[in-house]
């Protein structure tokens, strides 16, 4: 079953919470990885490959590069999940 | 002869160690004759040929924040928390620039590590077999390079001056130091973060040492496998940890007034030249290192009264460096009390020249020379005045103290401090 865009938001809020320690209640879809999260790119690659396999999705390498922020994530995630 | 006259002092040191969370608790064991050594009881060491270590007293997942230690191999958060220590105690308050009274410019990091980042390397192995290639974390590659501990503890402090990693197997942590020393008086710098770290608690360097007949097999008794001088010694006992300094040119530690434990002399080196593995059985590359320290720095044999030795409990390793010290040394040998620390400590590898500087700047500081351990029928080639059982105390006056590693391959670093 796909997963909703505040099921997505929250996943999201848990996995940079994880990597980066960036308390849950500070991620939105506002917010920017590199900017706002503390999520470098070595991180970033982690939050893909663990947003891939909550969300049952790829997220190819050239792709990752669009997402900037907690929403870019979500709405990808939303568009190519199964 | 120095290529300058600056003097470089010690005014900080931190460490993490099988006998405590910082060099307090570790020079406590130390004094106390307490051994760091215990049962290994993971899954994994059930079959192995040896079965006893020095585990780390404090893990540092309880002391580092959880987002920087998962991105740290394990020699690396040893190196970072001794490096906090150190930095604190030298009494900097915030990183290079941040604290005004040290500028990044004029600050160094010189930490090594025999191994590197063996157990990233060998568990990300097992990542890609298991779990596959989109699994093996992004962190592996500056995670295991040997130069990680040095560079995070350089990003930690703001060092712009200078990271380096010198590696010369169990010698690297003194080697470091070494280096460290000659980077302030040759300008280079004003203040150097320097000493050893290890983390190669793990199957694969546990097998390997063993099947080099290296290690001590005496799994019955931990506290008292790690033996030096003594007959019944079989091998050395591996441990992790890891040991820091801060050394501080003079004229930069007397105007922020810091607090100096003691002058870092300067340091010895050699190279045996003879086998990758085994000691020169002679001693002769360990009293060549002597000489050039002699030689080459204003210290004087008649100065020294302890000596922190390697001394890892292998049977020829602690006769040829009992023999070098007897040649270089002389008589003056009969007023010097010899510890062999890693009798408690166990061999830290590249962190041991770390941890045991830290030791020797204690033992100058508190004039207290710490005791050997597991002593109880003495080798008979072995006649120096050893600090056997319980630590002793050492004169008042300046004194200095030497501290020896070597390392597989044949290098050979002594360091000597002087009391301020």
């Amino acid at each position: 079953m796909a997963a909703t865009q505040e099921e997505i938001v929250a996943g999201l809020a848990e996995i940079v919470n994880e990597i980066a320690g960036i308390p849950v209640e500070d991620v939105a879809t506002d917010k920017s990885f590199t900017d706002d999260l503390d999520v470098d790119s070595l991180s970033m690659v982690e939050v893909v490959v663990a947003a891939e396999e909550r969300f049952d999705v790829k997220i190819p390498d050239d792709d990752v590069k669009n997402l900037k922020t907690v929403g870019d994530a979500t709405d990808y995630i939303l568009k190519h999940q199964d | 002869m120095n290529t300058t006259n600056r003097t470089v002092v010690v005014t900080g040191i931190g460490a993490t160690t099988p006998l405590g969370g910082d060099s307090a608790s570790t020079w406590e064991g130390l004094v106390q004759g307490r051994s760091g050594i215990t049962k290994l009881e993971q899954d994994w060491a059930a079959e192995l040929p040896v079965r006893i270590a020095g585990t780390i007293a404090v893990e540092p997942t309880e002391v580092l924040a959880r987002p920087l230690a998962r991105k740290l191999d394990r020699s690396a958060q040893f190196a970072l928390i001794a490096a906090r220590e150190a930095w604190a105690d030298a009494g900097y308050t915030g990183k290079a620039g941040e604290d005004p009274a040290v500028e990044p410019e004029r600050v160094g990091a010189v930490v090594a590590s025999g191994i590197g980042g063996v157990t990233t390397l060998l568990g990300q192995y097992d990542v890609l077999k298991e779990q596959g290639v989109r699994r093996v974390s992004p962190h592996t590659v500056p995670m295991l390079m040997p130069n990680s501990p040095s560079a995070n503890v350089g990003l930690e402090v703001n060092a712009r001056a200078g990271v380096h990693t010198p590696v010369s197997a169990c010698a690297s942590g003194a080697e470091a130091i070494g280096y460290a020393v000659e980077m302030i008086r040759s300008g280079r710098a004003d203040v150097v973060v320097a000493g050893g770290t290890e983390a190669a608690i793990h199957p694969l360097p546990m097998v390997a040492f063993a099947n080099m007949m290296a290690m001590s097999k005496n799994n019955d008794e931990p506290t008292r496998a790690s033996r030096p001088y003594d007959k019944a010694r079989d091998g050395f006992v591996l441990s992790e940890g890891a040991g820091i300094v801060i050394l501080e040119s003079a004229e930069h530690a007397a105007r922020r007034g810091a607090q100096i434990y003691c002058e870092a002399v300067g340091q010895g080196l050699s190279a045996d030249a003879h086998h990758i593995a085994q000691p020169e059985p002679t001693g002769r590359g360990v009293a060549a290192a002597l000489e050039h320290l002699f030689a080459e720095n204003d210290v004087k044999p008649a100065e020294v009264v302890h000596v922190n030795a390697h001394a890892t409990s292998t049977p020829q390793g602690d006769v040829a460096e009992v023999k070098a010290l007897r040649r270089v040394l002389g008589d003056d040998l009969g007023h010097i009390m010899v510890s062999g620390t890693k009798s408690m400590t166990g061999h830290l590898l590249g962190g041991a020249g770390g941890i045991e500087t830290v030791a020797t700047v204690l033992a100058l500081k508190n004039r207290v020379a710490p005791p050997t351990i597991n002593l109880e029928n003495l080798d008979d080639e072995i006649e120096p005045d050893l600090v056997s059982g319980e630590a002793r105390p050492l004169p008042e006056g300046r004194i200095v103290a030497l501290n020896n590693s070597f390392g597989f391959g044949g290098h050979n670093v002594v360091l000597a401090l002087r009391s301020v």
